[in-house]
């Protein structure tokens, strides 16, 4: 493989510099570089950060390969400046067993768009009531850091506990999807204004916020490592703030889409717009950017979940929930955060790279993007307007919420270990 | 172009009003009539897509359709291609292609007109969305009302019972705000969305301090099966504070008139005695329904335009 010398980036939104990309690392950073031989991007006027980090992404396979295949998830990672995401556990088999998670690992190297680094599941098939052996998915070639029973709450107390302790052993932490499902029967939407008018039944914020209440105090209790996955109501943000004064190790992530769309999107009945936990209320939009930006929340993470055309297009209560978001990510974030100043491109980096792979431990991610470092590396043009449009991307899958929509910031070129994913916002 | 009936809130007062004095002209045409029907929609076809049962509906729609010379067409989920997994958008399809001029559905899913509406070039017709809302029902109890009161504007209405689950409760909050009258709704709290301060009307959990001011009550049903899911604890507590009974009908005013969009659960939240009372509208609204909706029929397709409804 040959040298990339990146020409004139500025390292997370600073000075203009050189980067040398050789061997897999970061060669040398400085002005006015040169090395014979090496492939020259010009990185004028663009930004660049190190390669990011998705805490939850689901690739749907093994077994719903006509929504997203790793190849396919991996691809579109790339196209939005990932150079990692983890795939979560809800595929049909389960990732609750060594072998699954490894299958999903070795995908994710064949494919080589990005890493892949499989989040097994917390209970066997996700049913809540016994658990998976974490152990075995640790000690794994996959090397599973993070357990997540995502699309399903580990409500079950005294489970959520004994895995919070079991996963110390192997310095893992338990994601949790947080959604009482006694609160949650039937739920559609957000509850509140909106639901009451459209007649969908509601998804009330205590839901989400007794769960995250119970299990940071589970956490503080045994000293466990607690992650909650995409916080969407301003209770949760006061919830998440109060555990982390308390020193307890908790830590927290929010989606772009709960960043940006709130649930008066609801009355289109657009099942685009149909999502879990639900598009809130802007009170809640507000809240959730000022725990961003505050580092009450600690990352982004997109829950990218592509699903097959068949169940979109339908009835908003027979719809599947999720949204498509890995090459929409950084352009949310850029439109809701950085365009109204609440975040910087350094900061931005800390919160879609190196505080997601400090929590997942993906190896060789998040790095700062110095001399000797693992070459991870994104490029994105800052000025750039792009439309949005679902038949041009990678993903398999349709259903963004952006479709038409114009947004700011576009990945220019992505680098994995000094090769590039992506050039010329293209597949490299 | 005004298209479809989604909503009652699509009504503008003039619509609404618009939709009200064209049902009493047709009520009484046909009333006249030896023939009860008029040519006015011959050669255009109504399809009749029912998702979920609703006999007292459906036949409204039928002879509504056809005392207008419509060509109507009953599709029913049941023993059709629908309960073989087809999905909502090619069963719209396949009657765009068959060239159905409107379509009225009742489905169990809240918003599915909506969708419906995306994929179908004719009008569409609300005819009950899950929890949603049932325009026509709105426009019918509207019609009641002023037929038996000579006005709708300032009315005191109370509508009493499951409003969370209510369609009906949805679209005459809507309509009847619009149309100028006083709504309150009386439920159990359990039983009132949580955002029903949002609503345009007041709310109230005492049945007995509302009843004496109304001048209609409207009663709606109560699904025993809300029992096991633990909004009230039994339906001998709930007919004691929430159901009429012939000792509430004695407390209210002498013209007040007492409704029911039915099926009722007798005993449970409406007394027979009081069902079948002088007050009672119950028989009238299933006629008042036909002419509604022939009315709305009539305004959305018997035009080159629409001259009620939502644009889009």
């Amino acid at each position: 493989m040959s040298a990339v010398l990146v020409k004139g980036a500025r390292l997370v939104g600073g000075d203009p510099v050189d980067l040398l990309l050789d061997d897999g690392v970061v060669a040398e950073v400085g002005l006015g570089l040169s090395r014979a031989g090496a492939e020259i991007v010009s990185a004028d006027g663009l930004v660049a950060l190190p390669g990011l980090v998705d805490l939850h992404t689901h690739l749907r396979e093994p077994g719903r390969e006509d929504a997203e295949t790793v190849e396919t998830g991996t691809a579109a990672a790339a196209l939005g400046g990932f150079t990692a995401v983890h795939a979560m556990a809800n595929t049909d088999p389960v990732a609750d067993t060594a072998g699954v998670v490894e299958q999903v690992w070795r995908l994710g190297v064949q494919a080589g768009h990005c890493d892949v680094a499989p989040v097994g599941a917390v209970t066997v098939g996700l049913r809540g009531e016994q658990m998976a052996e974490l152990g075995s998915m640790a000690d794994s070639a996959a090397r599973v850091r993070v357990f997540s029973d995502d699309g399903k709450c580990v409500s079950d107390a005294s489970l959520m506990r004994r895995a919070m302790e079991y996963v110390k052993a192997f310095d893992g932490v338990i994601a949790q999807h947080a959604q009482e499902p006694r609160l949650t029967e039937g739920a559609q939407m957000n509850e509140g204004i909106n639901s009451s008018k459209l007649g969908l039944t509601g998804w009330p914020a205590v839901a989400e916020e007794a769960i995250i209440a119970r299990d940071c105090i589970l956490a503080g209790h045994v000293g466990g490592r607690l992650h909650v996955c995409h916080v969407s109501t301003a209770g949760s943000v006061e919830l998440i703030r109060w555990a982390k004064d308390k020193g307890w190790d908790v830590t927290a992530e929010v989606t772009p889409h709960h960043l940006l769309l709130t649930d008066d999107l609801a009355a289109t009945y657009d099942p685009v717009y149909k999502v879990n936990p639900p598009l809130r209320t802007q009170t809640d939009v507000d809240a959730l950017r000022q725990g961003l930006a505050d580092g009450t929340i600690d990352c982004v993470a997109t829950d990218h979940a592509p699903h097959a055309l068949e169940d979109k297009e339908s009835e908003w209560g027979a719809a599947s929930p999720g949204m498509t978001g890995l090459e929409t990510a950084l352009s949310v974030v850029a439109k809701a955060m950085v365009e109204t100043g609440q975040l910087t491109w350094r900061q931005v980096a800390e919160r879609m790279s190196h505080t997601p792979a400090r929590i997942g431990r993906p190896d060789g991610h998040g790095r700062p993007l110095e001399v000797g470092q693992p070459a991870n590396l994104c490029l994105v043009d800052p000025r750039a307007q792009w439309t949005v449009d679902a038949r041009a991307m990678a993903t398999r899958s349709r259903n963004t919420p952006y479709q038409g929509d114009t947004l700011p910031a576009r990945v220019v070129a992505t680098f994995l270990r000094g090769r590039p994913t992506v050039l010329d916002g293209k597949p490299a | 172009m005004k298209r479809h009936l989604l909503s009652a809130a699509d009504l503008s007062r003039d619509d609404a009003l618009l939709v009200l004095d064209t049902a009493e002209e047709l009520a009484q045409l046909t009333e006249r009539a030896t023939v009860k029907k008029l040519p006015t929609l011959r050669g255009r076809t109504v399809v009749n897509l029912f998702f979920e049962d609703s006999t007292r509906t459906r036949t409204s729609f039928e002879l509504a359709a056809k005392r207008l010379s419509a060509d109507v067409i009953n599709f029913s989920a049941k023993g059709s291609s629908v309960s073989k997994g087809e999905t909502l958008k090619d069963t719209a399809l396949t009657l765009e292609a068959m060239g159905s001029d409107a379509v009225v559905i009742r489905h169990s899913w809240s918003g599915a007109p909506v969708n419906l509406a995306r994929w179908v070039k004719g009008s569409v017709i609300n005819a009950g969305d899950g929890t949603h809302e049932h325009p026509t029902q709105a426009l019918l109890d509207a019609y009641t009302m002023r037929q038996r009161h000579g006005r709708v504007e300032g009315l005191r209405v109370t509508i009493v019972g499951d409003v969370l689950h209510s369609r009906v409760a949805r679209s005459n909050v809507l309509l009847l705000s619009t149309l100028g009258a006083d709504v309150t709704l009386v439920a159990p709290p359990t039983l009132l969305p949580v955002g029903v301060e949002s609503w345009p009307c007041e709310t109230s959990y005492d049945l007995d301090a509302v009843l004496p001011k109304s001048d209609v009550v409207m009663m709606l049903r109560v699904q025993r099966e809300r029992m096991g899911a633990a909004y009230f604890p039994s339906s001998r507590e709930y007919s004691r504070r929430y159901g009429l009974d012939v000792r509430r009908v004695t407390t209210l005013k002498d013209d007040a008139i007492v409704m029911h969009p039915g099926p009722m659960v007798r005993g449970m939240e409406i007394a027979p005695e009081v069902a079948d009372g002088v007050r009672s509208t119950i028989q009238e609204q299933v006629a008042n329904g036909v002419s509604v909706r022939m009315a709305v029929l009539y305004l959305l397709l018997g035009g080159a335009e629409s001259a009620i409804g939502s644009p889009e």
